[in-house]
């Protein structure tokens, strides 16, 4: 017991982002699942933690109410961006949520609200418990959610759009739903984040973390709800891990993290989680289509 | 007006070098359909190794531009070997390819912190001359002529060579449609490296102009263009040359622009990534992109 006590205080604030990050990939599993390549998801997290932190900070808001108005703020701002957006495929849709995200950067960079460039100083309320209880919560979601008529009707867009539409899958309805759950989950996270790190900047919620969000999801595996988590916590533990086998500070972290990403592409397509999946035979009618 | 005109000016100039970056972005987009996000790691080595051979080195730019040009080339290759040709056959390798074009970008940005530290460096002092002209008002530097007028060459020449050579037309044909090209006896895999070869050229051209403009270079100067670089092929339409050069001098302009008008220089970035959601979502082709039927 001493020894794991000894191990949080050391460990702690890896624990906690490795929390936090998992709770972000896994907000993206949710449009990736469905075949959906968003880039605005660090910034549907930058405005859950925001107003979070503006309704803690300036409203002295309970912290649960402050991190539900959050996921909600996120939430309605993925449906206005959803509605139109949302008709764009593939490399486009990724470079309007990209550039969607961009917006609201910049946004937090000039509102006086948000502390601009500097930040924003929020108290730390968030504890470790509360970060794995919201991610227990929402990979439970998720892993039920692939059970439903809304989880499979997801499945079946990212397997074939016209298909799907032909099967009477209502497209935009399930693909705004699927948009909106995900800016939900990364409002809630943002929030979580922005009460955990004392002070929130636009710069935590850029281009570069939508990327790394969608680096988890890759080397974890996108196709099963722990495949997310499992990239957040291998690659946010990394430095910590190279640190402990002697490795030192630098541009070869940085390497190793651009090599399990390319071994990763490269060889297992559907992420570290498929080394776990026992491969179940596919009926041979199945393998024929 | 005067004040107006040389902000016009300057927009132009950077807006040659967005527009060169550009090009190589969309030359890969129109023949692959894949977003080659490594790109901008690329102009960021290229513009580094310039530096250090000009420093360490002590070659004339006017050796070590063209040499830093080909070893980008190369690395365009390498590039392509690694991340992309094993995943060609596969369905997904629109996706697969961005993501292992991320990978690469990230190998590529930690060699540059590893060869080159991370601290930001300079092209020495008087590794070109500058002459300071001063027009109607209006001061333009020999530096920025030249940058503009190298770009524009770098342009005109590729231009050419993907209108008159037979290797121009063969990428042309992979670009329209690759089995046919394959069944007319085209090497496509040949041509598809030397797409690679050429974007990654132009692009490492791009990173020593822009640090020759800026006077600076740094390990994280790709962050910046690679995004705007982005803008600049939705601007003018994925796959468009014309686009991608008419792209990078409006967003240039548009870039000055706004810091003239709102006095700031905060607002910047903002203007032009509303223009590219907007261009999104009435006209995703660009301005001078072909209408898809279907948007893969």
């Amino acid at each position: 017991m001493e020894q794991l006590a000894q191990f949080y205080a050391v460990y702690g604030s890896v624990i906690n982002f490795i929390g936090i990050n998992a709770l972000l990939a896994l907000s993206l599993n949710v449009t990736l699942a469905a075949g959906l390549l968003s880039l605005g998801n660090a910034a549907f997290a930058g405005l859950g933690g925001y107003t979070a932190g503006v309704l803690t900070v300036h409203f002295k808001l309970p912290f649960v109410l402050s991190i539900c108005s959050g996921g909600l703020v996120a939430a309605l701002c993925g449906l206005v961006v959803g509605l139109p957006v949302l008709r764009l495929r593939g490399v486009f849709l990724a470079m309007a949520t990209l550039a969607f995200g961009e917006v609201v950067r910049i946004a937090a960079v000039n509102l006086e609200i948000t502390g601009g460039a500097e930040g924003l100083t929020i108290p730390k309320v968030t504890e470790t418990w509360m970060i794995y209880l919201a991610l227990a919560g929402f990979a439970y979601f998720l892993a039920v959610l692939r059970r439903t008529r809304l989880g499979w009707g997801l499945v079946s867009m990212r397997e074939d759009e016209t298909a799907a539409a032909c099967l009477g899958i209502h497209i935009t309805y399930y693909k705004v739903l699927a948009f909106m759950l995900g800016a939900m989950m990364a409002g809630v996270a943002g929030g979580m984040y922005a009460h955990l790190n004392y002070l929130i900047t636009p710069r935590d919620f850029g281009f570069f973390i939508a990327v790394d969000l969608l680096i988890y999801n890759i080397v974890g595996g996108t196709r099963v709800w722990y495949g997310p988590i499992l990239g957040a916590a291998l690659l946010t533990a990394l430095p910590e891990i190279l640190r402990g086998i002697g490795v030192a500070a630098g541009p070869i972290r940085m390497f190793v993290n651009g090599l399990i990403l390319l071994l990763v592409i490269l060889f297992l397509p559907n992420g570290l989680a498929s080394l776990f999946t026992r491969r179940r035979p596919v009926p041979a009618k199945l393998e024929a289509a | 007006m005067n004040l107006l005109a040389q902000q016009l000016i300057n927009g132009v100039f950077i807006g040659s070098v967005y527009g060169l970056f550009a090009v190589g972005y969309t030359l890969v987009f129109g023949v692959l359909d894949i977003l080659n996000l490594a790109h901008a790691a690329v102009f960021t080595l290229a513009g580094l190794s310039a530096v250090w051979l000009v420093q360490t080195g002590g070659l004339s730019i006017w050796i070590a531009f063209p040499l830093a040009t080909l070893m980008a080339g190369l690395l365009g290759l390498l590039l392509n070997q690694v991340a992309f040709v094993p995943l060609r056959k596969r369905a997904d390798s629109q996706f697969s390819g961005l993501i292992s074009s991320i990978a690469m970008a990230i190998i590529f940005e930690s060699a540059c912190l590893g060869l080159f530290g991370a601290r930001s460096v300079r092209f020495p002092q008087g590794t070109v001359a500058v002459q300071v002209w001063h027009v109607a008002g209006v001061t333009i530097t020999s530096l920025q002529v030249g940058i503009v007028l190298t770009a524009a060459l770098l342009m005109v020449v590729l231009h050419l060579f993907i209108r008159r050579t037979r290797t121009g037309k063969a990428i042309r044909a992979v670009a329209e449609n690759e089995r046919a090209a394959m069944l007319l006896g085209v090497n496509v895999n040949g041509i598809i490296a030397w797409t690679f070869f050429i974007s990654s050229a132009l692009g490492g051209a791009a990173g020593i102009l822009y640090g020759l403009y800026f006077d600076q270079l740094g390990p994280d100067m790709g962050r910046s263009i690679e995004l705007k670089g982005l803008a600049v092929i939705i601007l003018g339409g994925m796959g468009s040359i014309p686009g991608a050069i008419l792209g990078g001098v409006a967003f240039g302009l548009s870039e000055v622009l706004t810091v003239a008008i709102t006095g700031t220089s905060n607002l910047r970035d903002a203007v032009a990534f509303t223009v590219l959601f907007t261009i999104l979502l009435l006209r995703p082709s660009g301005l001078l992109g072909r209408v898809k039927l279907r948007e893969a």
